[in-house]
């Protein structure tokens, strides 16, 4: 450590170089002067919408070679005016954190873990099992002879983090399939 | 709600759960306005409010009710707005009898029917009235709406609330009195809620009680009024407008139910009667146009648009009776699509057994979340109830890409659709739920193409010739180009529909979803939209696109008074234009625009044409705001205060203690507390609440696993008064365990005087605060007990959530038993209190005449018991 010297008494430094808040030269420093955003080296920068609560803040993503540099509240939004609550804030981590899960994995019947398997082969074996769930439990009728067409075999459950088209999809699919059992959180 | 000059925020801790959202609540504030907060727990919505009022859980209908016979008593409802807006002047039906009648039930209770049928519940026609109608304009026949909703309410008084609520008389009058100064022609009162208000097995007519409020204050329709439903999730809003839930389609048209929608006809006369107003009759072409948008080609006015492609519903296929028939083996197959239901849902441990039921299931999420690892450590292997080389259920980990790694759009709270850009592509086998369900319908198709099955048809014709990108995904702008609709014939085959008074009943338009018509209008992605908000005015109609029709506030028709003139200047927003002859302001306007304030409907005109110039709420079947429901809510007509299922407090507005139309779910770890004044309801004396922090989100599948907000909000606690501390021995940063009849859990404690017992039914009850965000597991940065695991399944029968925020339990000092033990401890108290399966099941508490609906032996309502300072046996 450096001798004390009363030159570098911040009072001193604020006093002689006019600084009358100390938000100007007198503390300004090299280290200071390099100091840049990381957001200064985007590739690009997009708009998007917090996946968190349905109040919908703007948020602006800082994009670098294919990956998420940065996300910011995006000061154009009428609805957030550039705010961010700690969720929406830490956004960033839902996309880069490591423990993200990228591979598929698969269980199988009274297995103790997981193995991954292929995304292709984990698709076509799912398009089997809903074909033949939809088959176990197809019903023609219903107890009064009414035509009900509709599987009871086949369930699922999500909607509400997820987008209008990707939701529209769902519907559109499982309701030609015969599949009724369709819900999400609103339900909870 | 920065134009309030009034917010009530009930059943909703706002500032944490909305954060961002508050700071108009505190824009209101500096504008002048007054906020006060109505919740069972001090928070910092409390904390900001100018007052905060602690209520008993589930006892909202009792405070709401009696601000309704306040405002009629003393004469301060909101005349021209109620006679002429609202079906205040409409008579109801001569049979009708209310719970003034029937000790506590409305005619037409059936009990085989498990609840009510609404004959008598109807208006009484007047063959000289337009619209059919009978109506007394000065509110005097005793059978009017009016003089019902007087007598309903006049037992809801301040004693009343006192009582039941737990609200002193003093600030039950603060709140009337500046409810009454803010609810003028210059001046409006905002409501606004969340799942305070929806997870109760009453959570429909709670919003019903606070609409009745509105109408009757003339808060509907203009700046600063109105009801807000705060909602929780990015797109809550649009999951219900393009519904992933079962009975609905896209749009609020009712999934085809078996034996009542059996043709399309059936349909038709049974959803959109063709002799009623507004813009339900049109839903026939709302209706043709989505089954165009989802079989095209094959829908033809032959085959009345493939609707026979369409399956049926028999009954509530919602996701808790789903989980019911797992138990039945009666679902081989389950897909999870960023939801963690083992954590987040109902009954936590029979989520994770019922899921133990299936044959398959597929988890699309971006973590190992409890909902995919239940089979491996979910408690059920600790306790020894399942045993992972035993489970048969075969489990498919599909990764997810998240909102940077797709295109396409959320709906938020206030209906305002918005469009997210993508901005990476997803890492490794990571893809959107476009994607994977585009892909496996592709899968799907191929293996039936060259099926003769008619079951298989409407797969193989329905349209899924998406564009796709290099990558695979589908183009969600193609999307959202058919859920807006197009012309499928003509000159204009193809092109964009700009409004859905643009679809016709004949084939030649479709479109996914009516009330999006326009987000895409003239080819413009217009949820895309992104004008500055400070380079617009305060409506910002060009940031986004809200449906319908880009209207920023609902039936604002209703912000002007009968000669279409602005209530007053300071509450201006859409007015008629008499040289211009059409609706005009600052919001587009929610009415036939060239419709004339003076206009009268005539004889034999039906649907939108039928609207008068007084009719502002333009989708109800008679133009008018509804103070009395003739139809559309399954338990009663006017909402009624009855106990939340398990209640610790007797009814003392009425000798009925539960709302006799709850939906009862009756199963082995179901079990609900004998009610008040049962033998063993002394066994779970107290009542617990759930609720959300600001770090987290829901079952915490996308917070928990997050460096960040793990570190902000470590672990599970319960927040407990110093007074329920003192008595059990609980110390801040101690341990205790929570008991209901479905399971134990363990929690940190918090002793803070922002929880206060309140004084109900003559009892002192202790409320206890639960957040619901932790889960077991092992692959969370944070994991503990999950307080869903506390909560039964006993539904709200209109909309089949379950009742979450007022729940009997038992609270001890100390960690749950381990093992075998945590069982054996779970079923030591449900013995202790002498619970069955059939404990609290039965609707009706006392036996009726089953002709009259009468009491049999009436019962004599004692004084409420007192049960000073409650303690275990």
């Amino acid at each position: 450590m450096s001798r004390f010297s009363m030159l570098g008494w911040p009072v001193f430094r604020q006093t002689k170089s006019k600084d009358k808040y100390g938000r100007g030269p007198s503390v300004e420093s090299p280290k200071y002067e390099n100091m840049r955003p990381r957001t200064e080296d985007a590739d690009d920068v997009v708009q998007s919408v917090c996946p968190y609560c349905a109040v919908g803040c703007g948020q602006r993503i800082y994009v670098k070679d294919n990956e998420v540099i940065h996300i910011e509240g995006d000061p154009d939004s009428p609805i957030s005016r550039g705010r961010l609550c700690p969720k929406g804030a830490a956004s960033e981590q839902l996309v880069n954190t490591p423990s993200r899960q990228k591979t598929v994995l698969y269980r199988a019947p009274r297995a103790t873990d997981w193995e991954e398997i292929e995304l292709e082969k984990a698709m076509d074996m799912i398009a089997d099992r809903f074909l033949e769930a939809r088959e176990n439990h197809w019903e023609d009728y219903d107890e009064e002879g009414t035509p009900v067409n509709r599987t009871m075999g086949i369930a699922s459950l999500g909607g509400a983090t997820i987008d209008n088209e990707e939701n529209y999809l769902i519907k559109k699919l499982f309701s030609a399939a015969g599949a009724v059992q369709i819900e999400n959180q609103a339900r909870i | 709600m920065a134009n309030a000059d009034l917010i009530l925020i009930q059943g909703s801790n706002m500032a944490e759960c909305h954060p961002v959202g508050f700071q108009w609540v505190t824009e209101a504030k500096q504008r002048g306005a007054k906020v006060i907060h109505v919740d069972p727990r001090f928070t910092r919505t409390s904390a900001v409010a100018d007052k905060h009022i602690t209520i008993r859980a589930g006892s909202d209908i009792v405070l709401l009710g009696a601000l309704i016979n306040h405002m009629i008593e003393n004469d301060l409802w909101f005349k021209d707005y109620v006679t002429h807006y609202t079906n205040a002047a409409h008579i109801i039906s001569e049979g009708f009898a209310g719970p003034e009648d029937l000790d506590g039930l409305f005619s037409g209770y059936d009990d085989e029917l498990q609840g009510y049928n609404n004959e008598t519940w109807q208006y009484e026609e007047d063959p000289d009235a337009a619209d059919g109608i009978a109506k007394d304009m000065t509110l005097q026949h005793p059978r009017s709406v009016f003089q019902i909703l007087r007598r309903h309410y006049s037992r809801y008084t301040p004693e009343a609330v006192e009582d039941m609520a737990g609200i002193s008389q003093k600030d039950f009058k603060y709140l009337a009195d500046a409810f009454a100064e803010n609810s003028t022609r210059d001046r409006t009162t905002c409501i606004a809620y969340a799942l305070g208000w929806t997870q109760h097995s009453m959570g429909a007519q709670f919003i019903r009680t606070s609409a009745v409020l509105q109408l009757l204050m003339g808060n509907m329709g203009r700046p600063g009024g109105g009801i807000m439903a705060l909602r929780g999730h990015a797109t809550i809003q649009g999951s219900t407008d393009i519904p992933t839930l079962f009975n609905l389609l896209p749009g609020y048209l009712p999934f085809p139910v078996a034996g009542k929608h059996d043709t399309l006809q059936d349909y038709f006369d049974e959803s959109f009667p063709q002799d009623q107003k507004g813009f339900w009759h049109n839903g026939d072409a709302y209706m043709i146009s989505l089954l165009k948008a989802w079989f095209g080609d094959a829908a033809t006015a032959e085959n009345d648009y493939a609707y026979h492609y369409l399956p049926r519903l028999t009954g509530a296929h919602g996701t808790y009776q789903t989980l019911m028939r797992m138990f039945d083996k009666g679902v081989d197959g389950y897909f999870v699509l960023g939801q963690n239901p083992a954590v987040g849902s109902a009954n936590g441990r029979m989520q994770r057994m019922g899921m133990a039921n299936l044959k398959w299931m597929v988890v699309r999420d971006f973590q190992q979340i409890e909902t995919a690892t239940w089979w491996r450590d979910g408690p059920e292997i600790q306790s020894g109830e399942l045993k992972t080389e035993e489970i048969d259920t075969e489990v498919f980990f599909m990764p997810a890409a998240n909102h940077t790694e797709k295109a396409g759009t959320f709906t938020q709270t206030q209906r305002l659709v918005q469009w997210r850009h993508q901005a990476v592509t997803p890492p490794g086998d990571a893809r959107s739920e476009l994607e994977f369900f585009h892909d496996l319908g592709k899968r799907l198709r191929e293996r039936l193409q060259d099926s003769t099955d008619p079951r298989d048809r409407p797969l193989l014709d329905m349209t899924w010739d998406y564009p796709v990108d290099e990558h695979g995904e589908p183009d969600a702008e193609a999307v959202m180009k058919e859920i807006n609709g197009f012309y499928t014939t003509g000159p204009d085959a193809g092109k964009p529909l700009d409004n859905f008074n643009q679809m016709k009943t004949d084939g030649s338009t479709a479109g996914g979803c009516w009330i999006y018509a326009g987000v895409y209008a003239g080819g413009v992605n217009r949820a895309a939209l992104r004008v500055p908000g400070d380079k617009q005015d305060e409506m910002a109609q060009k940031w986004a696109w809200a449906w319908p029709a880009n209207r920023r506030i609902l039936y604002n028709r209703a912000s002007a008074d009968l000669d279409g003139k602005p209530w007053s200047e300071r509450k201006k927003l859409v007015w008629w234009d008499e040289d211009a002859t059409k609706w005009v302001g600052h919001d587009t306007p929610d009415f036939p625009i060239d419709r004339a304030p003076n206009a009268k409907s005539e004889k034999g005109v039906f649907g939108p044409d039928a609207l008068s110039g007084d009719d502002p709420f333009i989708m109800q079947t008679d133009g008018k705001g509804w103070l009395f429901a003739p139809m559309g809510m399954k338990d009663g007509p006017l909402p009624t205060h009855y106990e939340p299922a398990e209640s610790p407090v007797s009814n003392t507005m009425y000798p009925q203690q539960e709302s006799p139309s709850r939906l009862l779910i009756t199963a082995e770890g179901n079990q609900l507390a004998p009610a008040s004044g049962n033998p063993g309801s002394e066994v779970y004396p107290h009542v617990f609440t759930t609720y959300r922090l600001t770090e987290h989100h829901t079952a915490g599948g996308m917070s928990r696993f997050l460096p960040y907000l793990s570190e902000l909000q470590p672990e599970m606690f319960c927040e407990v008064s110093e007074e329920l501390a003192e008595e059990y021995g609980l110390e801040s940063y101690g341990w205790a365990t929570i008991i209901s009849p479905r399971g134990a859990i363990e929690a940190r404690v918090l002793v803070t005087q922002r929880m206060k017992p309140v004084r109900a039914g003559g009892k002192t009850i202790h409320q206890i605060g639960l957040p619901y965000h932790w889960g077991v597991g092992k692959e969370a940065l944070i994991t503990g007990d999950g307080a869903n695991d506390l909560l039964g399944m006993t539904l709200d029968p209109n909309v089949f959530i379950q009742s979450a925020k007022a729940v009997a339990c038992a609270i001890q000092p100390g960690r749950r038993p381990r093992g075998e033990a945590l069982v054996e401890f779970v079923n030591e108290y449900r013995e202790r209190a002498g619970i069955t399966e059939m404990t609290g099941q039965s609707r009706l508490t006392y036996e009726r005449d089953p002709e009259t609906m009468e009491i049999a032996e009436p019962p004599t309502l004692s004084e409420p018991e007192h049960h000073e300072g409650d303690k275990l046996v």
